[in-house]
């Protein structure tokens, strides 16, 4: 498609959208003002709007196709929510508005803190980092400042097992520590004997996910938490999988000091064509005093009631009701004078966090318990249907989590399939392809989360899909060597993206 | 069952299918004294019908207030088809462009998106985005430390003239990789900042905010070849709205700004009590492989064909793992969408209108309130659309006062800024009218004079 540039007139514009006044330059000093105007496109709203819009038909997306991206979570983003949280008065409000004008929008938040507390068996939340590898940040965060206020400051290891995501390491970079790798086992397990080799005064903690990014349940995770613990480094739940649990099992109960939940993920906001997402976190007593800020409280200073205790959030008799009996307020540096700080200029990504409290209230206590069972039950499925069909699973004795790993390990040994072969065929069945090429450790994979909100015709349509592609690499390989055939562009030449530099649009000179 | 589509018949055949006796037996390799019993702090679900009404009765139990605060988020007018694009499902329910192929319409507006900022900025690449103006500001930073060839220095200088919550961001996200920031003081009856390296260690970068935390108009020019001439980058951290009229950083000094960065919510996104925003990151092309975050390239297809993928990617965390230039993974793309769809709308003409209208309402304001006995103005400084009030009583009661009138009256200084007394900083933009500012006034003619 034509860009947005190349539509573009000198002089034409989309009249109703600018303000009924001149550009009047007078009050800016000459040596500060822009020469030569930006070359901003110049098009009528009619253009803009159809331009864009076709645009969006170019992406394969939830709402029109089935998206099984392992790790990503990407279920149906119900629309209640991006509807309530874009009311007027909560896009209008200002971040540093008052209090006094901000009891409804803080009521959310705080009973967003106590449900995440409760479905994680953290002791508290904050709700401010912007994205998971912000949560990351801050958990690691919060864990070198705990060695530090205790006066230890010799721990510089971090431990990552080698099936993490890239983003633990690179965070563990960014706090100035040095990432150490502990290997996996063959069952997918966290390999005990290398982590017990691997602890010691030098280490401040683990980054781990459970389920793992293997898709398997990390089954020794006590005996895990108890190894590091009595090494005197802390835990940290990446909760990338949170989904695969969420109701059945809760990282606090696991042992974890300090977790991340990815809100774009377990709790349904949208992704967005790469965010905006929410990385809350949540911390056991310890850390408590580390959270970043700000985070929101109850005026009275009472935010540290009983566990269980959520007022008016509980009571069926108040479910229309405002709580109109208990104000709120933001904790700042001074109720947490060891916080580890603020992570973004306001109240970190406030309308995803809007739009997460009210998929939290639509599913409910019962709906939480069933987003992991039936999560689990179409990734079962799943991986039972296409092992039937001969693919070959990673991990064929485990119980699959959420999601399910095959290799195309033999299959390029006999046939040249690759995992890139099997995504870009997909696309032309109308599927978006599920994560290729990680974990990185199983070679040639494909990591599969179907989420609980696929049907089972979509799951078996997918299975017809995945069989026909297996047929193919058998009697028709450029088929799928050549794939996709049936997208607005074939196979990108990456190489030549990164040789030859294109990364934004020149006029013609 | 919200958002759970299985019938009782669709479970008994699926369980069949796995050798299943049950949904729970799926959950057999978690240790049994883990499992966790019935969740006891989350309340019974709600119909879209109920939490339709308890959302709507507490947003009214908000309400909305007649906003002059700007202090780091500004109100402006957003085209009505903005959000309604960026909200279609394909848009809004698509991820990370990882598959190119089924992805070229998020590909190909970053792209877009991508040229408008490096038009803007004056600057030669940009990125996707990152969180928000203050990690973009703490990412650029951390970029020029990696940057920087001509000194090892781990030294930031940051203006004083700063938001403050920019400058605790910085802070909370550099200072374990050994930065130490180091400020600038601003001169205090322009609110202009001074070049000033108090020790004389030299910087690897310089931080110049255009417009000044306080709305005042730096002497860029200047600035930029002083920090040069300390072996520093530059990194200007701006307004966008402001660049279609103020001179772009790419041509600050004789060199020009090295980095660029900002916060990019003026353009298309709400104020929505602080996010999702975005930030915004150009540089010089010359240091584009210490970039954070995401990059599109344009590239062509097996037939010859246009199209746009995620390039240089190993600089990110899932191919460099320890070694990448940031941990960012999911950014901002749906607030970039909005933007890129604000600024074809606008385009350069009404983007120049917004600018100016703002600073021209910001004008009116100041004249209005200066009018009222002992308030004056703080700075003798240019501005953009941003000013500092100085009042002749503590500021948090008189905001009390016109919050309980309906009234936004702007940002308290006096906590962060104690050297300016009881000062305000007050903004008014392009949807502003004058009866607003008259109200305004008004009211806080009536605090005063009580």
């Amino acid at each position: 498609m034509e860009l947005i540039f190349e539509l573009s007139s000198p002089g034409r514009g989309a009249a109703a959208q600018h303000p009924p006044v001149a550009a009047d330059l007078s009050a800016i000093p000459e040596a500060l003002r822009r020469k030569e105007p930006p070359r901003l496109p110049e098009v009528s709203e009619l253009q803009a709007v159809r331009h864009y819009t076709r645009l969006s038909r170019l992406n394969f997306s939830i709402d029109t196709q089935f998206y099984p991206l392992g790790s990503c979570t990407m279920k149906y983003n119900p629309r209640a929510c991006n509807k309530l949280a874009m009311l007027p008065e909560f896009l209008g409000r200002h971040p540093l508005a008052p209090e006094s004008h901000s009891q409804g929008y803080l009521a959310c938040l705080y009973e967003l803190q106590e449900m995440l507390r409760d479905v994680t068996g953290m002791a508290a939340v904050s709700l401010t980092p912007m994205a998971g590898a912000q949560g990351e940040f801050a958990g690691v965060a919060m864990i070198r400042a705990y060695h530090h206020a205790r006066g230890d400051t010799a721990r510089r290891e971090i431990l990552v097992p080698d099936a993490a995501h890239g983003t633990n390491p690179a965070t563990a970079t960014m706090l100035g520590y040095v990432a150490r790798e502990i290997p996996t086992d063959a069952q997918g397990d966290v390999d005990i004997e290398k982590l017990k080799a691997a602890v010691g005064p030098q280490t401040a903690g683990i980054m781990l996910t459970n389920p793992s990014t293997l898709g398997v349940f990390e089954r020794r995770i006590k005996e895990i938490a108890g190894i590091v613990h009595t090494a005197g480094g802390l835990l940290y739940y990446d909760g990338a999988n949170l989904n695969a649990i969420l109701g059945k099992v809760r990282p606090g109960d696991m042992g974890f000091d300090v977790i991340h939940m990815n809100l774009h993920k377990t709790f349904s906001t949208p992704h967005g064509g790469g965010g905006p997402g929410a990385g809350a976190v949540g911390v056991s007593e310890r850390l408590r005093p580390f959270m970043p800020i700000p985070v929101v409280g109850v005026a009275d200073g009472r935010e540290n009631r009983e566990k269980g205790d959520l007022g008016s959030l509980a009571s069926n008799d108040s479910r229309f009701s405002t709580p109109d009996s208990r104000s709120y307020r933001w904790l700042d540096e001074n109720d947490l004078p060891q916080s580890i700080g603020r992570l973004s200029a306001f109240m970190g990504n406030a309308g995803v966090l809007m739009r997460a409290y009210v998929y939290a209230r639509l599913l409910g206590r019962e709906g939480m318990h069933r987003v992991a069972e039936f999560a689990a039950l179409n990734a079962n499925y799943l991986s039972a249907r296409l092992k039937a069909v001969g693919f070959d699973l990673a991990y064929p004795t485990r119980r699959a989590s959420h999601e399910f790993i095959i290799t195309l390990k033999k299959q390029k040994q006999e046939l040249d399939l690759t995992a890139t072969d099997v995504a870009k065929r997909l696309l032309d069945h109308g599927y978006h392809a599920p994560t290729v090429y990680f974990p990185l450790l199983v070679p040639e994979c494909l990591l599969i989360e179907p989420t609980e909100t696929e049907d089972l015709q979509t799951l078996d349509a997918f299975v017809d899909a995945m069989t026909s592609i297996w047929n193919e690499a058998r009697s028709d390989m450029p088929k799928l060597k050549g794939a996709p055939w049936t997208l607005p562009v074939r196979r990108l030449d990456d190489v030549r993206c990164a040789r030859q530099l294109d990364l934004r649009w020149q006029p013609a000179p | 069952m919200p958002f759970i589509p299985h019938t009782d018949s669709d479970v008994r055949q699926m369980l069949g299918t796995i050798g299943a006796p049950s949904i729970d037996a799926l959950f057999d390799e978690i240790p049994a004294d883990l499992r966790c019993g019935k969740l006891r702090g989350v309340p019974e679900g709600l119909s879209e019908m109920e939490i339709t009404r308890l959302m709507s009765e507490r947003a009214a139990q908000d309400g909305r207030l007649l906003n002059f605060c700007g202090a780091g988020a500004y109100e402006h007018h957003i085209p009505a088809a903005v959000w309604e694009i960026t909200t279609r499902g394909e848009f809004y329910s698509a991820y990370t462009p990882y598959q190119a192929e089924a992805s070229q319409g998020t590909l190909q507006l970053l792209y877009e998106f991508q040229t408008m900022m490096s038009e803007l900025t004056g600057m030669e690449v940009s990125n996707a985005s990152l969180y928000d103006g203050a990690t973009a500001l703490a990412e650029a930073i951390l970029m020029a430390a990696r940057a920087n060839d001509a000194n090892n220095s781990l030294k930031v200088l940051l203006p004083r003239a700063l938001h403050p919550y920019y400058a605790e961001v910085v802070t909370s996200c550099t200072s374990a990789q050994g930065l130490v920031t180091q400020v600038m003081p601003f001169d205090a009856a322009t609110g202009r900042t001074k070049p000033d390296n108090a020790d004389s260690v030299a910087p690897t970068a310089v931080v110049i905010a255009q417009p000044n935390f306080f709305g005042v108009l730096e002497d860029v020019d200047a600035l930029t070849d002083w920090a040069h001439a300390q072996g520093a980058l530059v990194i200007a951290l701006v307004n966008p709205t402001s660049l279609a009229v103020l001179k772009p950083p790419g041509t600050w000094g004789a060199r020009g700004a090295d980095i660029v960065c900002g916060e990019g919510q003026p353009l298309g996104a709400p104020l929505a009590s602080g996010g999702p925003y975005f930030g915004f990151l150009t540089a010089r092309k010359a240091i584009v492989r210490q970039m954070p975050g995401r990059i599109v390239g344009r590239t062509v297809d097996l037939d010859g064909k246009q199209g746009f993928a995620l390039t240089l990617q190993a600089r990110e965390q899932h191919i460099r793992r320890a070694k990448a230039t940031s941990n960012i993974c999911t950014n901002q793309g749906l607030l970039v969408t909005a933007a890129t769809i604000y600024l074809s709308m606008v385009g350069p003409q009404g983007l120049a209108k917004v600018a100016t209208a703002s600073m021209a309402n910001t004008r009116k304001l100041v004249n209005a309130l200066s009018d009222l006995k002992g308030v004056g103005e703080g700075f003798t400084g240019p501005r953009f659309h941003e000013a500092v009030l100085s009042l002749p009583r503590p500021v948090a009661p008189l905001l009390r006062g016109l919050a309980e009138a309906g009234i936004f009256g702007g940002f308290d200084l006096s906590t962060h800024f104690p050297e300016l007394g009881h000062a305000l900083l007050v903004c008014a933009t392009e949807t502003r009218t004058d009866s607003d500012i008259r109200l305004y006034a008004e009211t806080l003619g009536r605090l005063l004079a009580a």
